[in-house]
């Protein structure tokens, strides 16, 4: 049990954000490159570029002027001219199971974005990432602007998963050397397994600022390693996914 | 009105009119949704401070907050990321009965609540008086998990829920309006769901 000194913990994120209104998003690709999910690449009209991290709200409108909306991390870099989202399918997701069954190339979507100056990478700062599951789409977007920085240097990552097929970016991710950590099955040398302290502590360094994103009982237990590690609260960021599959 | 999605026909028509605009009803879930990692506040060390433009800044432990008027609401709550639950029931004090003792000055008209991992969100003196905001430590008969605010929260169920800061420790009252963590990073000063206030521009 950790005790958070009463301090100020929390600061105001990334100065000047990027924010953006609602616009018209053309769809200009749909892959499903995993089961249950799909990989939307959109050509947002009149766009504002986004920082690694922050998100999109997608809205869809009935007929009769009923609308639902979601939040979706955002997986390209800011120097990509298309923004790539990549969504979990949830069976009783409304606005989830539309954009992996019924969109396609070339249909309109209304989207909102950027958003969030909280869990958003500078492109400065040394970080480590923790991911759960889908919990690695904003760190895929860091990954990408920190090579097109040519800063790879600057981030650390581990990823878990209950198995690699499960995994979005698996590919990606373990050309970007991420520590792959998969909780049904094992893994190389690695043995099936839950994230442990002891594989984190080589990743961690003072000065990192480290983000943990994913469900809330991977979120919870990942970022009570890192406080027991000795890491700052202070230096962690948490983005917890509801059931809607939508970020903060 | 926005142009229809192709395909798109939504979930369902007979909407409950206690859902505001843009949400669902999450059922018996409760998502936790938070930016830091979770504290452990011990409810000995805990203790609520309301400090700022009031004429006797006071402070309450444990014990002494539970000394005051007990309160309950009954109702609905709404969290900006599109889920709703109906019929949650919280305890704790009311915040006018806060405000009573520390005596807001006539140039209070904000206030400012800050939690113990030093998250804050902002809201307008109105909207947290005249039974409409409570701190909380009960969720159902029950003492309020850690991971939902626990052991003390701010409850203002009739705006978005990252209003009702968790873990509050401070509620300080303001001259002029400051945006707290959500609102200096892009989410809406007051936040009314019936209003769809989502957004910094909403």
């Amino acid at each position: 049990m950790t005790e958070v000194p009463d301090s100020e913990v929390l600061g105001p994120g990334v100065a000047d954000a990027p924010t953006g209104g609602w616009r018209t998003a053309t769809v200009s690709g749909v892959r499903r490159p995993i089961q249950r999910s799909v990989e939307l690449r959109l050509d947002v009209h009149d766009r504002v570029d986004h920082l690694p991290g922050q998100h999109y709200v997608v809205r869809l409108t009935a007929e009769d002027g009923y609308t639902a909306q979601r939040s979706y991390s955002v997986a390209s870099a800011p120097g990509d001219p298309l923004i790539e989202l990549f969504v979990e399918r949830l069976d009783d997701g409304e606005v989830s199971t539309y954009l992996s069954d019924v969109v396609e190339p070339g249909d309109d979507l209304e989207v909102r974005g950027p958003i969030g100056g909280w869990f958003v990478w500078d492109g400065e700062t040394p970080a480590l990432l923790l991911a759960g599951g889908f919990g690695v789409v904003p760190f895929v977007a860091m990954l990408r602007h920190a090579r097109a920085l040519g800063r790879s240097d600057l981030l650390r990552v581990a990823v878990s998963s209950r198995t690699l097929a499960e995994l979005p970016y698996a590919e990606e991710l373990m050309d970007a050397g991420a520590l792959i950590v998969l909780t049904r099955e094992g893994h190389g040398i690695r043995p099936a397994g839950r994230l442990t302290a002891a594989e984190l502590v080589p990743l961690w360094e003072p000065g990192q600022t480290a983000y943990v994103c994913g469900s809330a009982s991977f979120a919870e237990a990942a970022s009570q390693l890192l406080v027991g590690m000795g890491v700052p609260a202070a230096d962690i960021r948490v983005e917890r996914f509801g059931p809607s599959g939508a970020p903060t | 009105m926005p142009t229809p999605t192709r395909g798109f026909f939504g979930r369902r028509r007979d909407r409950d009119p206690r859902l505001p605009p843009g949400q669902y009803d999450v059922g018996g879930d409760w998502p936790v949704l938070t930016a830091e990692p979770t504290p452990r506040i011990a409810p000995e060390t805990w203790s609520i401070t309301v400090d700022g433009r009031v004429e006797a800044p006071t402070t309450w432990t444990w014990d002494e907050a539970h000394d005051l008027a007990r309160s309950e609401y009954r109702g609905d709550i709404h969290c900006v990321t599109t889920w709703s639950k109906f019929d949650t029931r919280f305890a704790g004090v009311s915040v006018d009965t806060l405000l009573e003792a520390a005596r807001p000055t006539a140039e209070a008209h904000f206030v400012m609540a800050t939690s113990k991992t030093g998250y804050t969100t902002n809201l307008p003196l109105e909207h947290v008086t005249g039974g409409k905001a409570w701190v909380v430590w009960e969720f159902d008969g029950r003492p309020l998990p850690i991971e939902h605010g626990g052991p003390v929260r701010l409850l203002v169920p009739h705006l978005y829920f990252w209003k009702s800061a968790k873990w509050v420790s401070k509620l300080t009252l303001m001259t002029r309006d400051q945006p707290g963590f959500w609102e200096q990073n892009g989410y809406h000063d007051l936040g009314d769901p019936w209003r769809q206030q989502r957004y910094q521009g909403d």
